[in-house]
Protein backbone atom coordinates (compact mmCIF):
# COMPACT_ATOMS: atom_id res chain seq x y z
CA UNK A 1 0.00 0.00 0.00
CA UNK A 2 1.19 3.49 -0.89
CA UNK A 3 0.36 6.20 1.63
CA UNK A 4 1.00 9.87 1.18
CA UNK A 5 0.55 11.87 4.35
CA UNK A 6 0.33 15.63 4.39
CA UNK A 7 3.12 16.08 1.85
CA UNK A 8 4.31 19.52 0.83
CA UNK A 9 6.89 20.20 -1.87
CA UNK A 10 8.28 23.48 -3.07
CA UNK A 11 10.58 24.81 -5.75
CA UNK A 12 12.48 27.52 -3.93
CA UNK A 13 9.74 29.73 -2.52
CA UNK A 14 7.04 28.41 -4.85
CA UNK A 15 4.92 25.86 -3.04
CA UNK A 16 3.77 23.27 -5.59
CA UNK A 17 2.16 20.76 -3.18
CA UNK A 18 0.38 21.88 -0.01
CA UNK A 19 -0.38 19.10 2.41
CA UNK A 20 -1.38 16.37 -0.03
CA UNK A 21 -2.70 13.13 1.47
CA UNK A 22 -3.81 10.08 -0.46
CA UNK A 23 -3.53 6.30 -0.56
CA UNK A 24 -3.52 3.52 -3.14
CA UNK A 25 -3.67 -0.29 -3.00
CA UNK A 26 -2.29 -3.09 -5.19
CA UNK A 27 -4.52 -4.05 -8.10
CA UNK A 28 -6.20 -0.68 -7.95
CA UNK A 29 -5.96 2.15 -10.45
CA UNK A 30 -6.04 5.55 -8.81
CA UNK A 31 -6.37 8.60 -11.02
CA UNK A 32 -5.15 12.01 -10.10
CA UNK A 33 -6.72 14.66 -12.27
CA UNK A 34 -5.98 18.33 -12.42
CA UNK A 35 -5.32 21.21 -14.77
CA UNK A 36 -1.97 22.13 -16.23
CA UNK A 37 0.28 23.40 -13.43
CA UNK A 38 -1.82 21.89 -10.64
CA UNK A 39 1.19 19.95 -9.30
CA UNK A 40 0.55 16.47 -10.73
CA UNK A 41 4.07 15.90 -12.04
CA UNK A 42 5.49 17.35 -8.85
CA UNK A 43 3.54 14.79 -6.82
CA UNK A 44 4.90 11.89 -8.90
CA UNK A 45 8.43 13.30 -8.71
CA UNK A 46 8.06 13.64 -4.97
CA UNK A 47 7.02 10.00 -4.65
CA UNK A 48 9.92 8.85 -6.84
CA UNK A 49 12.37 11.01 -4.90
CA UNK A 50 13.40 13.23 -7.80
CA UNK A 51 11.90 16.31 -6.15
CA UNK A 52 12.04 15.47 -2.43
CA UNK A 53 9.21 16.53 -0.14
CA UNK A 54 9.77 19.49 2.15
CA UNK A 55 7.49 18.01 4.78
CA UNK A 56 5.12 15.09 5.28
CA UNK A 57 5.56 11.36 4.86
CA UNK A 58 5.42 8.82 2.05
CA UNK A 59 5.10 5.16 3.06
CA UNK A 60 5.33 2.08 0.88
CA UNK A 61 3.90 -0.97 2.66
CA UNK A 62 4.50 0.79 5.93
CA UNK A 63 8.13 1.67 5.20
CA UNK A 64 8.98 5.33 4.97
CA UNK A 65 10.55 6.30 1.63
CA UNK A 66 10.20 10.05 1.94
CA UNK A 67 13.83 11.00 2.06
CA UNK A 68 15.47 8.16 0.14
CA UNK A 69 17.43 8.81 -3.06
CA UNK A 70 15.67 8.15 -6.40
CA UNK A 71 17.89 5.06 -6.89
CA UNK A 72 16.86 3.55 -3.56
CA UNK A 73 13.21 4.26 -4.28
CA UNK A 74 13.48 2.54 -7.67
CA UNK A 75 15.14 -0.40 -5.94
CA UNK A 76 12.05 -0.68 -3.75
CA UNK A 77 9.91 -1.07 -6.88
CA UNK A 78 8.60 2.41 -7.59
CA UNK A 79 8.73 2.91 -11.36
CA UNK A 80 7.80 6.13 -13.07
CA UNK A 81 6.74 6.58 -16.68
CA UNK A 82 7.77 10.18 -17.13
CA UNK A 83 5.76 12.93 -18.76
CA UNK A 84 6.23 13.09 -22.56
CA UNK A 85 7.42 9.47 -22.51
CA UNK A 86 11.15 10.26 -22.56
CA UNK A 87 12.17 7.12 -24.40
CA UNK A 88 15.89 6.89 -25.11
CA UNK A 89 15.58 8.09 -28.70
CA UNK A 90 19.09 7.15 -29.79
CA UNK A 91 18.92 3.61 -28.39
CA UNK A 92 17.17 0.60 -29.86
CA UNK A 93 13.78 -0.54 -28.58
CA UNK A 94 15.42 -3.57 -27.02
CA UNK A 95 18.08 -1.49 -25.28
CA UNK A 96 15.33 0.74 -23.91
CA UNK A 97 13.63 -2.29 -22.40
CA UNK A 98 16.91 -3.66 -21.06
CA UNK A 99 17.54 -0.36 -19.29
CA UNK A 100 14.17 -0.70 -17.61
CA UNK A 101 15.66 -3.59 -15.66
CA UNK A 102 18.78 -1.59 -14.79
CA UNK A 103 18.58 -1.92 -11.02
CA UNK A 104 17.47 -5.55 -11.20
CA UNK A 105 20.54 -6.33 -13.31
CA UNK A 106 22.71 -4.86 -10.62
CA UNK A 107 21.34 -7.35 -8.13
CA UNK A 108 19.08 -4.81 -6.48
CA UNK A 109 15.36 -4.54 -6.96
CA UNK A 110 13.17 -7.60 -7.09
CA UNK A 111 13.62 -10.16 -8.47
CA UNK A 112 17.25 -9.66 -9.53
CA UNK A 113 18.30 -10.60 -13.07
CA UNK A 114 21.36 -12.81 -12.94
CA UNK A 115 21.73 -14.02 -16.51
CA UNK A 116 20.90 -13.18 -20.10
CA UNK A 117 18.18 -15.77 -20.23
CA UNK A 118 16.08 -14.21 -17.46
CA UNK A 119 16.46 -10.84 -19.13
CA UNK A 120 15.45 -12.33 -22.46
CA UNK A 121 12.36 -13.95 -20.96
CA UNK A 122 11.33 -10.70 -19.29
CA UNK A 123 11.71 -8.82 -22.56
CA UNK A 124 9.64 -11.50 -24.32
CA UNK A 125 6.90 -10.97 -21.71
CA UNK A 126 6.81 -7.29 -22.64
CA UNK A 127 6.75 -8.21 -26.34
CA UNK A 128 3.78 -10.47 -25.67
CA UNK A 129 1.94 -7.48 -24.22
CA UNK A 130 3.06 -5.13 -27.00
CA UNK A 131 3.67 -7.19 -30.14
CA UNK A 132 4.42 -4.05 -32.15
CA UNK A 133 7.54 -3.52 -30.01
CA UNK A 134 8.89 -6.89 -31.05
CA UNK A 135 8.53 -5.92 -34.69
CA UNK A 136 10.41 -2.70 -33.95
CA UNK A 137 12.96 -4.38 -31.66
CA UNK A 138 16.10 -3.19 -33.48
CA UNK A 139 14.78 0.23 -34.47
CA UNK A 140 15.91 3.34 -32.65
CA UNK A 141 13.21 4.39 -30.19
CA UNK A 142 13.19 7.89 -31.67
CA UNK A 143 11.80 6.52 -34.93
CA UNK A 144 8.66 5.08 -33.30
CA UNK A 145 5.26 6.78 -33.50
CA UNK A 146 3.94 8.59 -30.43
CA UNK A 147 1.71 5.69 -29.42
CA UNK A 148 4.48 3.15 -29.87
CA UNK A 149 6.80 5.32 -27.80
CA UNK A 150 4.22 5.40 -25.03
CA UNK A 151 3.95 1.61 -25.15
CA UNK A 152 7.73 1.43 -25.00
CA UNK A 153 7.85 3.79 -22.03
CA UNK A 154 5.27 1.67 -20.20
CA UNK A 155 7.02 -1.57 -21.20
CA UNK A 156 10.34 -0.16 -20.04
CA UNK A 157 8.97 0.65 -16.61
CA UNK A 158 7.32 -2.79 -16.35
CA UNK A 159 10.80 -4.29 -16.83
CA UNK A 160 11.51 -2.99 -13.33
CA UNK A 161 8.69 -5.24 -11.96
CA UNK A 162 7.02 -2.29 -10.26
CA UNK A 163 5.19 -2.51 -6.99
CA UNK A 164 4.08 1.03 -7.70
CA UNK A 165 3.63 2.30 -11.24
CA UNK A 166 3.49 6.05 -11.67
CA UNK A 167 2.06 7.12 -15.05
CA UNK A 168 2.47 10.78 -15.92
CA UNK A 169 -0.04 11.87 -18.58
CA UNK A 170 0.31 8.86 -20.85
CA UNK A 171 -2.28 10.28 -23.28
CA UNK A 172 -0.48 13.59 -23.76
CA UNK A 173 -0.14 14.53 -27.41
CA UNK A 174 -1.58 11.30 -28.80
CA UNK A 175 -4.36 10.95 -31.38
CA UNK A 176 -7.77 10.01 -29.89
CA UNK A 177 -7.72 6.48 -31.31
CA UNK A 178 -4.28 5.84 -29.87
CA UNK A 179 -5.37 7.30 -26.53
CA UNK A 180 -8.08 4.65 -26.42
CA UNK A 181 -5.49 1.90 -26.99
CA UNK A 182 -3.25 3.26 -24.26
CA UNK A 183 -6.07 3.35 -21.72
CA UNK A 184 -7.02 -0.16 -22.76
CA UNK A 185 -3.46 -1.21 -21.93
CA UNK A 186 -3.57 0.59 -18.58
CA UNK A 187 -6.80 -1.22 -17.80
CA UNK A 188 -5.05 -4.54 -18.46
CA UNK A 189 -2.21 -3.60 -16.11
CA UNK A 190 -4.67 -4.10 -13.26
CA UNK A 191 -3.95 -7.81 -13.59
CA UNK A 192 -0.30 -7.55 -12.57
CA UNK A 193 -1.48 -6.56 -9.08
CA UNK A 194 0.47 -3.36 -8.88
CA UNK A 195 -0.38 -0.03 -7.33
CA UNK A 196 -1.13 2.21 -10.30
CA UNK A 197 -1.20 5.93 -9.91
CA UNK A 198 -2.38 7.57 -13.11
CA UNK A 199 -1.96 11.30 -13.54
CA UNK A 200 -4.02 12.91 -16.29
CA UNK A 201 -5.39 16.12 -17.69
CA UNK A 202 -7.69 13.93 -19.77
CA UNK A 203 -10.12 13.53 -16.87
CA UNK A 204 -12.82 11.73 -18.81
CA UNK A 205 -10.62 8.82 -19.87
CA UNK A 206 -8.74 8.74 -16.57
CA UNK A 207 -11.89 8.48 -14.48
CA UNK A 208 -13.33 5.84 -16.78
CA UNK A 209 -10.38 3.50 -16.27
CA UNK A 210 -9.79 4.23 -12.59
CA UNK A 211 -11.32 2.75 -9.46
CA UNK A 212 -10.86 5.87 -7.40
CA UNK A 213 -9.83 9.40 -8.13
CA UNK A 214 -8.41 12.53 -6.57
CA UNK A 215 -8.68 16.05 -7.88
CA UNK A 216 -5.68 18.32 -7.48
CA UNK A 217 -5.98 22.11 -7.71
CA UNK A 218 -3.00 24.40 -7.20
CA UNK A 219 -1.21 21.87 -5.03
CA UNK A 220 -4.21 20.85 -2.91
CA UNK A 221 -6.46 17.81 -3.06
CA UNK A 222 -9.92 19.35 -3.39
CA UNK A 223 -11.98 16.22 -3.95
CA UNK A 224 -11.64 12.47 -3.63
CA UNK A 225 -13.83 9.43 -4.09
CA UNK A 226 -14.81 6.51 -6.31
CA UNK A 227 -14.06 7.34 -9.92
CA UNK A 228 -17.70 6.92 -11.00
CA UNK A 229 -18.88 9.37 -8.32
CA UNK A 230 -16.30 11.94 -9.38
CA UNK A 231 -17.27 11.55 -13.02
CA UNK A 232 -20.91 12.17 -12.06
CA UNK A 233 -20.15 15.19 -9.86
CA UNK A 234 -21.57 18.39 -11.40
CA UNK A 235 -18.62 20.53 -10.25
CA UNK A 236 -16.16 18.16 -11.89
CA UNK A 237 -18.24 17.87 -15.01
CA UNK A 238 -18.24 21.64 -15.22
CA UNK A 239 -14.51 22.06 -14.59
CA UNK A 240 -12.91 18.99 -16.15
CA UNK A 241 -15.35 17.12 -18.33
CA UNK A 242 -16.99 20.05 -20.10
CA UNK A 243 -16.30 20.19 -23.79
CA UNK A 244 -12.82 18.85 -23.26
CA UNK A 245 -12.30 16.21 -25.90
CA UNK A 246 -8.64 15.45 -25.55
CA UNK B 1 42.99 -8.36 -18.19
CA UNK B 2 42.95 -9.72 -21.71
CA UNK B 3 39.39 -10.85 -21.25
CA UNK B 4 38.43 -7.45 -19.93
CA UNK B 5 39.96 -5.75 -22.93
CA UNK B 6 38.55 -7.87 -25.70
CA UNK B 7 35.53 -9.60 -24.22
CA UNK B 8 32.92 -7.12 -25.37
CA UNK B 9 34.56 -5.65 -28.42
CA UNK B 10 32.47 -7.68 -30.82
CA UNK B 11 33.94 -9.00 -34.04
CA UNK B 12 33.86 -5.89 -36.32
CA UNK B 13 35.53 -3.82 -33.65
CA UNK B 14 37.98 -6.58 -32.87
CA UNK B 15 39.00 -6.94 -36.52
CA UNK B 16 39.34 -3.18 -36.96
CA UNK B 17 41.38 -3.07 -33.77
CA UNK B 18 43.75 -5.84 -34.88
CA UNK B 19 44.25 -4.30 -38.32
CA UNK B 20 45.03 -0.96 -36.74
CA UNK B 21 47.46 -2.52 -34.26
CA UNK B 22 49.26 -4.49 -36.95
CA UNK B 23 49.43 -1.50 -39.27
CA UNK B 24 50.88 0.67 -36.54
CA UNK B 25 53.37 -2.01 -35.53
CA UNK B 26 54.58 -2.36 -39.10
CA UNK B 27 54.63 1.34 -39.98
CA UNK B 28 58.13 2.22 -38.68
CA UNK B 29 59.60 -0.56 -40.83
CA UNK B 30 58.41 1.23 -43.95
CA UNK B 31 58.63 4.82 -42.78
CA UNK B 32 62.22 5.91 -42.48
CA UNK B 33 61.38 9.45 -41.53
CA UNK B 34 61.60 10.78 -37.98
CA UNK B 35 59.26 13.65 -38.68
CA UNK B 36 56.44 11.36 -39.73
CA UNK B 37 57.06 9.03 -36.79
CA UNK B 38 56.85 12.03 -34.46
CA UNK B 39 53.61 13.25 -36.04
CA UNK B 40 52.12 9.75 -35.69
CA UNK B 41 53.18 9.72 -32.03
CA UNK B 42 51.50 13.07 -31.41
CA UNK B 43 48.36 11.68 -33.06
CA UNK B 44 48.44 8.82 -30.53
CA UNK B 45 48.67 11.31 -27.66
CA UNK B 46 45.77 13.36 -28.96
CA UNK B 47 43.80 10.17 -29.57
CA UNK B 48 43.92 9.51 -25.83
CA UNK B 49 42.94 13.09 -25.03
CA UNK B 50 40.12 13.03 -27.56
CA UNK B 51 38.70 9.67 -26.50
CA UNK B 52 38.36 10.93 -22.94
CA UNK B 53 36.43 13.95 -24.13
CA UNK B 54 34.34 11.90 -26.61
CA UNK B 55 33.21 9.69 -23.75
CA UNK B 56 32.33 12.74 -21.71
CA UNK B 57 30.55 14.65 -24.48
CA UNK B 58 29.06 11.83 -26.49
CA UNK B 59 28.08 9.50 -23.70
CA UNK B 60 27.71 11.57 -20.56
CA UNK B 61 26.45 14.64 -22.45
CA UNK B 62 28.82 16.99 -20.66
CA UNK B 63 31.30 19.32 -22.28
CA UNK B 64 34.70 20.11 -20.83
CA UNK B 65 36.57 23.13 -22.13
CA UNK B 66 39.55 22.32 -19.96
CA UNK B 67 40.88 18.91 -20.93
CA UNK B 68 44.34 20.45 -21.40
CA UNK B 69 44.34 20.99 -17.63
CA UNK B 70 44.57 17.26 -17.04
CA UNK B 71 47.04 16.91 -19.90
CA UNK B 72 49.15 19.51 -18.09
CA UNK B 73 48.70 17.88 -14.67
CA UNK B 74 49.96 14.62 -16.18
CA UNK B 75 52.92 16.25 -17.88
CA UNK B 76 54.01 18.32 -14.89
CA UNK B 77 53.45 15.43 -12.48
CA UNK B 78 55.80 13.37 -14.61
CA UNK B 79 58.35 16.19 -14.59
CA UNK B 80 58.11 17.23 -10.96
CA UNK B 81 57.54 13.88 -9.23
CA UNK B 82 60.36 12.16 -11.09
CA UNK B 83 62.95 14.90 -10.64
CA UNK B 84 62.09 16.87 -7.48
CA UNK B 85 60.45 14.10 -5.47
CA UNK B 86 62.56 11.20 -6.66
CA UNK B 87 59.73 8.95 -7.78
CA UNK B 88 60.41 6.56 -10.65
CA UNK B 89 59.07 7.82 -14.02
CA UNK B 90 56.44 5.05 -14.14
CA UNK B 91 55.20 5.90 -10.66
CA UNK B 92 55.18 9.58 -11.61
CA UNK B 93 53.01 8.72 -14.61
CA UNK B 94 50.60 6.85 -12.36
CA UNK B 95 50.64 9.64 -9.77
CA UNK B 96 49.72 12.15 -12.46
CA UNK B 97 46.76 10.03 -13.53
CA UNK B 98 45.54 9.67 -9.96
CA UNK B 99 46.01 13.37 -9.29
CA UNK B 100 44.13 14.38 -12.44
CA UNK B 101 41.37 11.85 -11.77
CA UNK B 102 41.10 13.16 -8.21
CA UNK B 103 40.88 16.79 -9.30
CA UNK B 104 38.17 15.87 -11.81
CA UNK B 105 36.29 13.88 -9.18
CA UNK B 106 36.29 16.74 -6.68
CA UNK B 107 35.30 19.31 -9.27
CA UNK B 108 32.61 16.99 -10.58
CA UNK B 109 31.18 16.45 -7.10
CA UNK B 110 30.64 20.19 -6.81
CA UNK B 111 29.20 20.60 -10.28
CA UNK B 112 27.16 17.56 -11.24
CA UNK B 113 24.45 18.36 -8.71
CA UNK B 114 23.59 21.24 -10.99
CA UNK B 115 21.98 20.60 -14.34
CA UNK B 116 23.07 22.31 -17.52
CA UNK B 117 26.42 23.31 -18.88
CA UNK B 118 28.10 24.41 -15.69
CA UNK B 119 30.94 21.99 -16.32
CA UNK B 120 31.97 23.91 -19.43
CA UNK B 121 32.37 27.11 -17.40
CA UNK B 122 34.07 25.42 -14.45
CA UNK B 123 36.57 23.57 -16.61
CA UNK B 124 37.36 26.77 -18.48
CA UNK B 125 38.15 28.41 -15.15
CA UNK B 126 40.16 25.40 -14.04
CA UNK B 127 42.31 25.64 -17.17
CA UNK B 128 43.05 29.30 -16.47
CA UNK B 129 43.98 28.48 -12.88
CA UNK B 130 46.37 25.76 -14.04
CA UNK B 131 47.99 28.18 -16.46
CA UNK B 132 48.50 30.72 -13.67
CA UNK B 133 50.03 28.09 -11.40
CA UNK B 134 52.35 26.82 -14.14
CA UNK B 135 53.59 30.31 -14.97
CA UNK B 136 53.75 31.65 -11.40
CA UNK B 137 55.23 28.77 -9.39
CA UNK B 138 58.59 29.12 -11.07
CA UNK B 139 60.51 27.14 -8.44
CA UNK B 140 58.47 24.03 -9.10
CA UNK B 141 57.39 24.36 -12.70
CA UNK B 142 60.13 26.39 -14.32
CA UNK B 143 57.60 29.14 -15.07
CA UNK B 144 56.81 30.43 -18.55
CA UNK B 145 60.12 29.24 -19.98
CA UNK B 146 59.25 25.66 -19.19
CA UNK B 147 60.69 22.58 -17.53
CA UNK B 148 63.76 20.93 -18.94
CA UNK B 149 65.15 17.46 -18.34
CA UNK B 150 62.08 15.28 -17.89
CA UNK B 151 63.56 11.78 -17.56
CA UNK B 152 62.97 9.02 -20.09
CA UNK B 153 60.84 6.02 -19.28
CA UNK B 154 62.47 2.61 -19.30
CA UNK B 155 61.19 -0.91 -19.74
CA UNK B 156 63.01 -3.83 -18.15
CA UNK B 157 66.31 -1.97 -17.88
CA UNK B 158 66.10 -0.54 -21.39
CA UNK B 159 65.78 3.23 -21.43
CA UNK B 160 63.48 4.49 -24.17
CA UNK B 161 65.47 7.08 -26.04
CA UNK B 162 64.60 7.15 -29.73
CA UNK B 163 61.48 8.54 -31.39
CA UNK B 164 60.62 5.04 -32.58
CA UNK B 165 60.74 3.71 -29.01
CA UNK B 166 58.25 6.34 -27.94
CA UNK B 167 56.17 5.74 -31.03
CA UNK B 168 55.66 2.14 -29.95
CA UNK B 169 55.17 2.94 -26.27
CA UNK B 170 52.65 5.72 -26.81
CA UNK B 171 50.65 3.84 -29.45
CA UNK B 172 50.62 0.86 -27.12
CA UNK B 173 48.90 3.00 -24.49
CA UNK B 174 46.64 4.64 -27.07
CA UNK B 175 45.47 1.20 -28.24
CA UNK B 176 44.80 0.16 -24.65
CA UNK B 177 42.79 3.33 -24.21
CA UNK B 178 40.82 2.54 -27.37
CA UNK B 179 40.17 -1.08 -26.33
CA UNK B 180 39.15 -0.11 -22.81
CA UNK B 181 36.83 2.60 -24.07
CA UNK B 182 35.18 0.36 -26.68
CA UNK B 183 34.66 -2.14 -23.93
CA UNK B 184 33.07 0.40 -21.60
CA UNK B 185 30.84 1.77 -24.35
CA UNK B 186 29.57 -1.70 -25.23
CA UNK B 187 28.89 -2.73 -21.65
CA UNK B 188 25.94 -2.19 -19.34
CA UNK B 189 27.66 0.96 -18.13
CA UNK B 190 27.93 2.23 -21.71
CA UNK B 191 24.26 1.60 -22.32
CA UNK B 192 23.43 3.51 -19.15
CA UNK B 193 25.69 6.35 -20.28
CA UNK B 194 23.99 6.60 -23.66
CA UNK B 195 20.65 6.52 -21.87
CA UNK B 196 21.51 9.38 -19.60
CA UNK B 197 22.66 11.41 -22.58
CA UNK B 198 19.38 10.64 -24.35
CA UNK B 199 17.05 11.48 -21.46
CA UNK B 200 18.41 12.29 -18.07
CA UNK B 201 14.91 12.37 -16.54
CA UNK B 202 14.07 8.88 -17.80
CA UNK B 203 17.47 7.57 -16.74
CA UNK B 204 16.81 8.81 -13.22
CA UNK B 205 13.35 7.27 -13.11
CA UNK B 206 15.01 3.90 -13.87
CA UNK B 207 17.37 4.22 -10.94
CA UNK B 208 20.46 5.17 -12.92
CA UNK B 209 22.58 7.38 -10.71
CA UNK B 210 23.28 9.93 -13.42
CA UNK B 211 25.46 12.13 -11.24
CA UNK B 212 27.78 9.28 -10.33
CA UNK B 213 28.14 8.20 -13.96
CA UNK B 214 29.05 11.68 -15.11
CA UNK B 215 31.55 11.89 -12.29
CA UNK B 216 33.19 8.59 -13.20
CA UNK B 217 33.39 9.39 -16.90
CA UNK B 218 34.84 12.80 -16.12
CA UNK B 219 37.47 11.28 -13.81
CA UNK B 220 38.28 8.64 -16.44
CA UNK B 221 38.68 11.29 -19.14
CA UNK B 222 41.00 13.18 -16.81
CA UNK B 223 43.10 10.06 -16.16
CA UNK B 224 43.38 9.38 -19.92
CA UNK B 225 44.50 12.98 -20.44
CA UNK B 226 47.08 12.76 -17.67
CA UNK B 227 48.40 9.52 -19.14
CA UNK B 228 48.87 11.34 -22.44
CA UNK B 229 50.48 14.24 -20.57
CA UNK B 230 53.01 12.10 -18.71
CA UNK B 231 54.00 10.23 -21.87
CA UNK B 232 54.25 13.50 -23.76
CA UNK B 233 56.59 14.97 -21.13
CA UNK B 234 58.91 11.97 -21.26
CA UNK B 235 58.79 11.85 -25.03
CA UNK B 236 59.81 15.49 -25.52
CA UNK B 237 61.92 15.81 -22.37
CA UNK B 238 60.82 19.44 -22.22
CA UNK B 239 57.43 20.96 -21.40
CA UNK B 240 56.12 24.50 -21.11
CA UNK B 241 52.79 26.03 -20.03
CA UNK B 242 51.92 27.05 -23.59
CA UNK B 243 51.06 23.43 -24.45
CA UNK B 244 48.34 23.35 -21.79
CA UNK B 245 46.33 26.48 -22.48
CA UNK B 246 42.66 26.90 -23.33
CA UNK B 247 43.72 26.88 -26.98
CA UNK B 248 44.87 23.29 -26.52
CA UNK B 249 41.59 22.44 -24.78
CA UNK B 250 39.59 23.88 -27.65
CA UNK B 251 41.70 21.93 -30.09
CA UNK B 252 40.73 18.75 -28.23
CA UNK B 253 37.04 19.74 -28.37
CA UNK B 254 37.44 20.24 -32.10
CA UNK B 255 39.06 16.83 -32.52
CA UNK B 256 36.22 15.18 -30.63
CA UNK B 257 33.63 17.02 -32.70
CA UNK B 258 35.31 16.24 -36.01
CA UNK B 259 35.70 12.62 -34.93
CA UNK B 260 32.04 12.24 -34.04
CA UNK B 261 31.07 12.65 -30.44
CA UNK B 262 30.11 9.13 -29.67
CA UNK B 263 32.67 7.38 -31.79
CA UNK B 264 35.76 5.88 -30.24
CA UNK B 265 37.30 5.24 -33.64
CA UNK B 266 36.43 8.75 -34.74
CA UNK B 267 38.71 10.13 -32.02
CA UNK B 268 41.84 8.95 -33.84
CA UNK B 269 40.53 10.34 -37.09
CA UNK B 270 39.62 13.67 -35.48
CA UNK B 271 43.03 13.97 -33.83
CA UNK B 272 44.84 13.19 -37.07
CA UNK B 273 42.67 15.51 -39.18
CA UNK B 274 43.04 18.50 -36.89
CA UNK B 275 46.81 18.03 -36.45
CA UNK B 276 47.29 17.90 -40.21
CA UNK B 277 45.03 20.90 -40.81
CA UNK B 278 46.88 22.76 -38.08
CA UNK B 279 50.25 22.21 -39.72
CA UNK B 280 48.85 23.31 -43.03
CA UNK B 281 47.12 26.40 -41.59
CA UNK B 282 50.29 27.55 -39.84
CA UNK B 283 52.15 27.85 -43.11
CA UNK B 284 49.14 29.01 -45.09
CA UNK B 285 48.25 31.81 -42.69
CA UNK B 286 51.85 33.00 -42.54
CA UNK B 287 52.07 33.29 -46.29
CA UNK B 288 48.64 34.93 -46.56
CA UNK B 289 49.05 37.40 -43.67
CA UNK B 290 52.75 38.30 -43.44
CA UNK B 291 52.60 39.71 -39.90
CA UNK B 292 50.65 36.73 -38.44
CA UNK B 293 52.18 35.07 -35.42
CA UNK B 294 51.26 31.56 -36.53
CA UNK B 295 48.82 31.15 -33.64
CA UNK B 296 45.93 32.50 -35.65
CA UNK B 297 44.86 29.01 -36.66
CA UNK B 298 42.65 29.09 -33.59
CA UNK B 299 40.40 31.52 -35.47
CA UNK B 300 40.10 29.10 -38.36
CA UNK B 301 39.43 26.30 -35.88
CA UNK B 302 36.66 28.37 -34.33
CA UNK B 303 35.05 28.71 -37.73
CA UNK B 304 35.34 24.99 -38.46
CA UNK B 305 33.81 24.20 -35.09
CA UNK B 306 30.87 26.52 -35.72
CA UNK B 307 30.21 25.08 -39.15
CA UNK B 308 30.27 21.48 -37.92
CA UNK B 309 28.03 22.28 -34.97
CA UNK B 310 25.50 23.93 -37.27
CA UNK B 311 25.47 21.35 -40.05
CA UNK B 312 26.53 18.13 -38.33
CA UNK B 313 25.91 18.44 -34.61
CA UNK B 314 26.74 14.76 -34.05
CA UNK B 315 30.24 15.33 -35.35
CA UNK B 316 31.78 14.98 -38.75
CA UNK B 317 32.38 11.24 -38.87
CA UNK B 318 28.99 10.24 -37.41
CA UNK B 319 27.18 12.91 -39.42
CA UNK B 320 28.90 12.03 -42.70
CA UNK B 321 28.26 8.33 -42.08
CA UNK B 322 24.56 9.03 -41.59
CA UNK B 323 24.34 11.21 -44.68
CA UNK B 324 26.03 8.49 -46.71
CA UNK B 325 23.72 5.78 -45.43
CA UNK B 326 20.67 7.96 -46.13
CA UNK B 327 21.93 8.46 -49.66
CA UNK B 328 22.44 4.74 -50.23
CA UNK B 329 18.99 4.05 -48.83
CA UNK B 330 17.52 6.59 -51.23
CA UNK B 331 19.30 5.06 -54.19
CA UNK B 332 18.30 1.47 -53.45
CA UNK B 333 14.67 1.64 -54.64
CA UNK B 334 15.83 3.16 -57.95
CA UNK B 335 18.11 0.25 -58.51
CA UNK B 336 15.47 -2.23 -57.42
CA UNK B 337 12.97 -1.00 -60.00
CA UNK B 338 14.52 -2.35 -63.21
CA UNK B 339 15.21 -5.64 -61.49
CA UNK B 340 11.60 -5.94 -60.33
CA UNK B 341 9.99 -4.85 -63.61
N1 LIG C 1 11.49 22.84 -11.80
C1 LIG C 1 10.58 23.75 -11.38
N2 LIG C 1 10.99 24.91 -10.83
C2 LIG C 1 10.09 25.82 -10.40
N3 LIG C 1 8.78 25.67 -10.45
C3 LIG C 1 8.30 24.52 -10.98
C4 LIG C 1 9.18 23.51 -11.47
N4 LIG C 1 8.44 22.49 -11.94
C5 LIG C 1 7.15 22.85 -11.75
N5 LIG C 1 7.06 24.08 -11.18
C6 LIG C 1 5.82 24.77 -10.79
O1 LIG C 1 5.10 23.93 -9.92
C7 LIG C 1 3.73 23.95 -10.23
C8 LIG C 1 3.25 22.54 -10.54
O2 LIG C 1 3.87 22.06 -11.71
P1 LIG C 1 3.67 20.58 -12.26
O3 LIG C 1 3.82 19.65 -11.12
O4 LIG C 1 4.56 20.39 -13.40
O5 LIG C 1 2.17 20.63 -12.73
P2 LIG C 1 1.36 19.61 -13.65
O6 LIG C 1 2.17 18.38 -13.83
O7 LIG C 1 0.10 19.38 -12.90
O8 LIG C 1 1.09 20.33 -14.93
C9 LIG C 1 3.57 24.89 -11.41
O9 LIG C 1 3.17 26.14 -10.91
C10 LIG C 1 4.92 24.98 -11.99
O10 LIG C 1 5.15 26.24 -12.58
MG1 LIG D 1 2.82 17.54 -15.53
Amino acid sequence: MLEIKNVSTSYGHVEALRGVSMAAHPGEIVSLIGANGAGKTTLLNTISGMTPARSGQILLNGVEITRLSPEKIVNLGVCQVPERRQVFATLSVRDNLTLGAYTRMRGRGEPPIKDRKTLHLDIETIYAMFPILKQREKQLAGTLSGGEQQMLAIGRSLMGRPKVLLLDEPSLGLAPLIVRDIFEIINCLREIDTIILLVEQNARAALRVADRGYVLETGRIVMAGPAADLAADPAIQQAYLGKQGR
Amino acid sequence: MKRLLIARLGSPNLIAFLIMALGLAAAPVFIDNNYIITVLTIIALFTMLTIGLSLLMGYAGQISLGQATFFGIGAYSMAIFSTRLGLSPWLSLLAGMILAGGVAYLLGMLIFRLHGHYLAMATLGMNIILYLILTQQVDWTGGPSGFRGVPDLSIGGMTLSTDTHYYYLIWFFALITIALSLNIVNSRVGRAMRALHSSEIAAETLGIDTGRFKLQVFALSAAYSALAGGLYASFLGFISPSSFTINASIKIVLMAVVGGLSSIWGATFGAAAILVIEQWLRTAIKSLVPGASGEQEIIAFGLILMLIMIFMPEGLVTGAGKALRARIARRKPERAQPAGG
